[in-house]
């Protein structure tokens, strides 16, 4: 290292003329332009940047220049440097773009390649269905209630108001346990929930209660011998055949679509006095396929409503057999199928597809139904 | 219940411009569920033809015998008309039913005047079948008399509609014309005189003879018994035609005068009858018990092994019927009988229903009897049997015998505003009574409390609600208003319903398919199971009437039906399954009776608890199976099966999404593969198992090998699920990641190895994860290395360089302490 003014070259001096200065940025420049990728620009950069590089050595040469020269010399230097800096800096940003936009480019993909390697699941339909019909009800207030499968036969039949000799009580429709005098069933309805919701909670009652039932039948196209229900039950003082049909019109425009009805026809069932079929509007052809032979309606036959489920007012009898003072609180019940429902509401045609657990079936429902 | 119109028209005065279609929306109305509206001979299109025939010629040239035969149809039908006919039961001079071309039969048949048999045949002589009207095709349609070109529809009952209706077990009147007609009386507001009412016209016995005698041994099953006694009946005489017509379109077969009028009777009027040859009958005639050990061979020759249960009738020679459900062979009429006793009486529902369901037997009797009939229809139904039999059959009236049980009707009590409270609908006081009169009650009361007595034939009206019923059905369910009522404060789904339908989700979203499989199997299953007598998951509930003798018991795991869905899965071309089921099995054993409390009270609650004591248990379980590929071969590489470890996976990602904390432990399970099976504990408890299948199960349901599954007690799961979850501290201070290596034997579970891990490095440690496995060369044999990620923190200061060593040094002291571990590159 020289220090300043111990020694002085005009040799070297000549090196600082504005001339040879000119020079060294024009030759950094061509250099910079010259550079064809990042790597050639960095060894540009310490060709004529580094501490080697020959502005870098005149302008350690500064120092041993008289003052006066000093400044100008220095300053004439610096901007040299800051050219050279410049340029590099500005190639620095183009190569760097060119090499991003090649490396993208070689990074492509086809995005429509199949993603999902592992795909979806799906819940059963029929769960839910009776998970959609449960949370109308909660929403009107009302608890989801349970009860066993296997049930004794007082709570299935006796308490229901079907007496142990009751064409409604037949060995052809009940699965008995153990033997037919055993007391216990699988239970053919859900109605015994009513019978367990009134033992076991405190009035007011408002229940919905899904779930699986059992009869004799073979399978087939229309039969399952096992199937599900959901069950609503009622209690409360002043309770109405008039608040029944309101909340089946409420529960039918929530499921079927808005200003959807129902229609309720006498019919008989043990547990309920005054009893009814219910149906409901045909939510596809909303009555206009009735007589009208050019638009035949496949969800409802053309009859303009859909037969779908029972209900009725709980017979006092069931209220006795519960300890229910049936004068002071009344009750309403309805119940209805669920594959029956998801047949004509989701327009499945074979029983056989809800029960075979073909996983076809439930993944084209995905999450919900 | 298959009723004419042309019947319930003679019945009550029905308007004329009321369809079929008409009548039966009147009567679905009313709450008679009419199935269907049929018209008898509804394919026919075309005039059908009174004709005589003429002449009759015998081919007897072709293989089966032919007529020709030469038909006068009158100047109507073009006069005489040569038609080839192939029966053989009718003669010159016989009046036929003929179809002439032009004429559509049934089934779009179309009559076309063509060559055949070597002559022009210009139309067709019909049988009943031909015409859809009954499956007779015996012969061709002889009918007793007619004009030749007369409309021959008509009289043979073509056009007639018919309604047939399923009867409700609560409207046992409703399985007659009387009660059908008095349901339309009611809807049109038409007269309506009661045939049930009405006493047949029965000329004074004119002989000496005195009537069979009869007898009740029990008022209790027989309240009433009647037997009407005819002497002299003609066996040859025929049923009339139009009451063949009838009952055919009601449904029922006309077999001979006797049985036929029995039959028209009861459809008429809902009274069961039995005709007994009264040549066979030998002492009073009469209902009792069965004595153990006896038998019967009812009419369908079938040997009926009778109990003490067994209400039948008797004389002195044993028994000749089942009461009320069936006659037996002896005793019955023939083709010889000219002495006739009709049987008419009253039995219990109860006793009927039960007899049908012993012996496996319905009959149109039985079926009446159970519904309930009218209690003082009797002798009115037998008298009008009589009369028929003997305006048809000749025979002089020879009187009847009855015993009878005293009738007291009971009086049903009602506020007369009771139906309008329960409708929520006005009605009037005097539209109550008016109603219930209409339905034949006596209402002997009309202040605010009403007194009403039911009609005998409705044994169905017994409590107030009943009446309730009656009236407004009859203001009709189309006027209820649609009222809601105020709402509840409800709660919600329960913490047992909201965190299964957050798993069921859950383990859809990951690729899993719900199903819901039957919860029938076979004992056969149960040993491919390959469980122990004594294990929890053999069946002990049996059906005692299974659909399937080979699946008489109900799951006690869910794997079966699981399996088998998988299985049938694959079999239809999925390269892999992933199925659930979250659903009950039944465990534990059934024995003992249940208790039957009575339903007049509430069950006391010991009695409760005794009946819900004797149900088995029936916990929710999910069970999963994993079978195949879990990922299908594809652009990014081979197919992956599912194994063991996705079983698992899934056990501890369900415990996850509802915040329960279970225990992975090394577990031993017949289902499952020896060393492949993870038993599944929670807080403590066993409660399921996770795994590869045994190869022998595997095998048994011709899965893939490494086919896994996972069932686990839901109930126990969720119970152990916290209500409320607590909020931990999360520390912004820096972490301090430490990686440690140890070296155990084979024997010891990283399970062990990271709780001893994690008990040492004490309160600091943030969390740990095993990064690597190793079994090699630089391990001893029998021994492996597992390499763990540890992470430390502290919630209010950054960790020294010294904590951090000493809380890593106290894990390792901690494993080499519990597990053995030698920590590696020491
Ligand atoms: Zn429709």
């Amino acid at each position: 290292m020289s220090g300043p003014n111990t020694s002085f070259d005009p040799k070297q001096v000549a090196v600082l003329s504005a001339e040879a200065i000119t020079a060294m940025v024009a030759t950094a420049r061509a250099a910079v332009v010259a550079a064809a990728d990042l790597a050639q620009l960095k060894e540009v950069r310490l060709a004529h940047l580094g501490d080697r590089s020959p502005l870098a050595l005149a302008n350690r040469d500064i120092g041993a220049l008289p003052p006066a020269a000093k400044a100008e010399v220095g300053k004439r230097v610096g901007e040299a440097r800051a050219a050279v800096k410049a340029a590099l800096d500005s190639r620095q940003i183009e190569l760097e773009q060119a090499r991003d936009e090649f490396v993208l480019a070689e990074e492509c993909v086809d995005v429509t390649l199949p993603a999902a390697r592992s795909p979806l699941g799906a819940r059963h339909p029929l769960t839910t269905v009776m998970e959609r019909i449960c949370d109308i009800f909660v929403a009107m207030g009302y608890d989801i209630a349970e009860g066993p499968e296997v049930e004794a036969e007082w709570v299935n039949f006796d308490a229901l108001n079907v007496p142990p000799d009751h064409p409604a009580r037949t060995m052809q429709d009940t699965f008995y346990v153990t033997s037919s005098e055993s007391g216990v069933v699988l239970r053919t309805q859900t109605s015994p929930i009513q019978i367990r919701a009134m033992l076991d909670r405190q009035l007011p009652i408002y229940v919905v209660a899904p779930g699986r039932v059992y009869r004799t039948d073979e399978l087939d196209a229309t039969h399952t011998p096992v199937f599900h229900q959901v069950e609503g039950l009622a209690v409360d003082e002043g309770l109405t055949m008039g608040d029944l049909k309101g909340t089946l019109d409420h529960f039918a425009q929530e499921m079927f679509g808005p200003g959807i009805v129902t229609r309720l026809r006498p019919s008989y069932f043990p547990f309920t006095e005054p009893s009814a079929e219910l149906d409901v509007q045909c939510f596809v052809c909303l009555g206009v396929s009735v007589d009208n032979p050019d638009v035949p309606c496949r969800t409802c036959g053309s009859e303009g409503w859909i037969e779908w489920g029972g209900c009725g007012m709980v017979n006092p009898r069931v209220l006795q057999a519960v300890g229910i003072d049936s004068s002071k609180y009344r009750g309403f019940a309805f119940g209805m199928g669920i594959e029956r429902t998801l047949m004509f509401r989701n327009g499945v045609t074979d029983m056989r597809d809800m029960v075979e657990g073909d996983v076809r079936f439930s993944l084209a429902f995905g999450l919900e139904s | 219940m298959r009723a004419p119109v042309s019947w319930l028209r003679e019945l009550v005065e029905i308007p004329a411009d009321q369809t079929g279609r008409d009548i039966a929306a009147r009567l679905i109305r009313a709450g008679l569920e009419v199935e269907t509206v049929e018209t008898i001979g509804g394919g026919v299109t075309g005039a059908l033809f009174v004709g005589r025939v003429v002449e009759i010629e015998e081919l007897s040239e072709f293989k089966k015998s032919i007529r020709w035969c030469q038909v006068d149809v009158g100047a109507a039908g073009g006069g005489i008309r040569g038609i080839i006919c192939g029966a053989r039961n009718f003669v010159v001079d016989d009046i036929v039913v003929v179809a002439l071309p032009g004429t559509v039969l049934p089934g779009g048949f179309k009559i076309v005047s063509r060559e055949t048999y070597g002559h022009i045949s210009d139309g067709m002589i019909c049988s009943e079948r031909e015409l859809a009207l009954s499956e007779e095709h015996d012969g061709i349609m002889v009918l007793p008399a007619g004009t030749p070109g007369a409309d021959a529809g008509p009289i043979i009952g073509v056009g007639e509609e018919v309604l047939d209706i399923s009867v409700t077990p609560d409207r046992g009147y409703a399985l007659s014309l009387r009660g059908i007609a008095r349901e339309l009386a009611i809807s049109y507001g038409a007269p309506f005189q009661d045939p049930g009412l009405t006493v047949a016209d029965l000329r004074a016995p004119a002989t000496n003879a005195s009537p069979a005698q009869c007898g009740s041994e029990d008022f209790e099953a027989c309240a009433l018994f009647t037997l009407r006694t005819i002497v002299g009946f003609d066996p040859k005489a025929a049923s009339p035609q139009w009451m063949k017509q009838r009952l055919t379109a009601g449904g029922m077969r006309p077999v001979s005068l006797a049985v036929d009028v029995t039959n028209y009777v009861m459809l008429e009027l809902g009274q069961p009858l039995h005709a007994f040859d009264l040549d066979k009958l030998n002492g009073p005639v009469r209902a009792g018990w069965a004595e153990s050990g006896s038998t019967l061979e009812t009419l369908d020759h079938v040997t009926r092994n009778l109990t003490p249960d067994d209400l039948v009738i008797l004389d002195d020679d044993g028994i000749i019927g089942l009461a009320g459900t069936m006659g037996g062979l002896d005793g019955e009429i023939d083709a010889d009988t000219t002495n006739i006793a009709i049987e008419a009486a009253h039995f219990a529902p109860s006793v009927v229903a039960r007899m049908g369901r012993r012996h496996q037997l319905s009959s149109e009797a039985s079926r009446r009897f159970e519904r309930g009939v009218d209690r003082t229809l009797a002798p009115y139904a037998s008298a009008r049997a009589a009369a028929l039999l003997i305006e048809y059959g000749g025979g002089q009236y020879v009187g009847m015998t009855a015993v009878e049980a005293p009738h007291e009707p009971s009086v049903i009590k009602m506020p007369v505003s009771e139906p309008g409270a329960v409708a929520g609908l006005r009605i009037d006081a005097h539209v109550v009574v008016e109603l219930l009169v209409a339905v034949g009650c006596e209402v002997l009361s009309s202040d605010d409390q009403l007194e009403v007595v039911a009609p005998p034939w409705r044994s169905d009206l017994t409590d107030p609600a009943d009446l309730v019923e009656e009236v407004v059905r009859l203001v009709g369910y189309d006027l209820l208003p649609s009222t809601l009522p105020v709402s509840v404060a409800g709660h919600g789904l329960s913490k047992s319903q909201r965190l299964k339908r957050r798993i069921g989700m859950t383990l859809a979203a990951r690729g899993s398919v719900e199903v819901l499989t039957y919860p029938f199997v076979s004992a056969d299953e149960l040993a491919d199971l390959q469980l122990p007598l004594t294990d929890i998951r053999r069946s002990k509930v049996r059906l005692a009437n299974p659909l399937s003798d080979q699946q008489p018991y109900l799951r006690a795991s869910l794997l079966p039906g699981l399996l088998s869905a998988a299985r049938r899965n694959l079999g239809r071309g999925m390269s892999g399954v992933h199925v659930f089921e979250l659903g009950s099995v039944f465990q534990g054993e059934n024995t003992g009776l249940a208790p039957r409390p009575s339903v007049l009270i509430r069950p006391r609650d010991d009695e409760w608890a005794a009946l819900n004591e004797l149900l088995p248990s029936q916990p929710a379980h999910l069970g999963v199976v994993l079978a195949g590929e879990r990922e299908e071969a594809g652009w990014w590489g081979p197919a992956q099966p599912y194994g063991w470890q996705d079983a698992i996976q899934t056990a501890l990602l369900i415990a996850d999404v509802i915040g329960a904390v279970i225990r992975i432990e090394q577990g031993i399970d017949p289902v499952f593969h020896p060393g492949r099976c993870a038993e599944i504990k929670c807080a403590g408890v066993s409660i399921g198992a996770a795994g590869e299948l045994h190869p022998r199960v595997i095998q048994a349901w011709a899965l893939p090998a490494r086919s896994s599954a996972l069932e686990l007690d839901l109930d126990q799961l969720i119970a152990s699920a916290p209500d409320v979850r607590a909020a931990p501290a999360v520390s912004a201070h820096p972490v301090a990641k430490e990686d440690l290596a140890v070296v155990v034997a084979d024997s010891v579970t990283v399970a062990a190895v990271t709780q001893a891990l994690r008990a040492g490095a004490g309160e600091l440690l943030e969390s740990i994860r095993l990064f690597d496995l190793y079994r090699g060369p630089q391990v001893p044999a029998g021994h492996c290395s597992m390499a763990f990620a540890l992470r430390f923190r502290a919630p209010d200061r950054t960790l020294s360089a010294d904590e951090t060593a000493a809380a890593r040094q106290g894990a390792i002291n901690r494993a080499a302490a519990d597990c053995g571990a030698a920590i590696r590159g020491a």
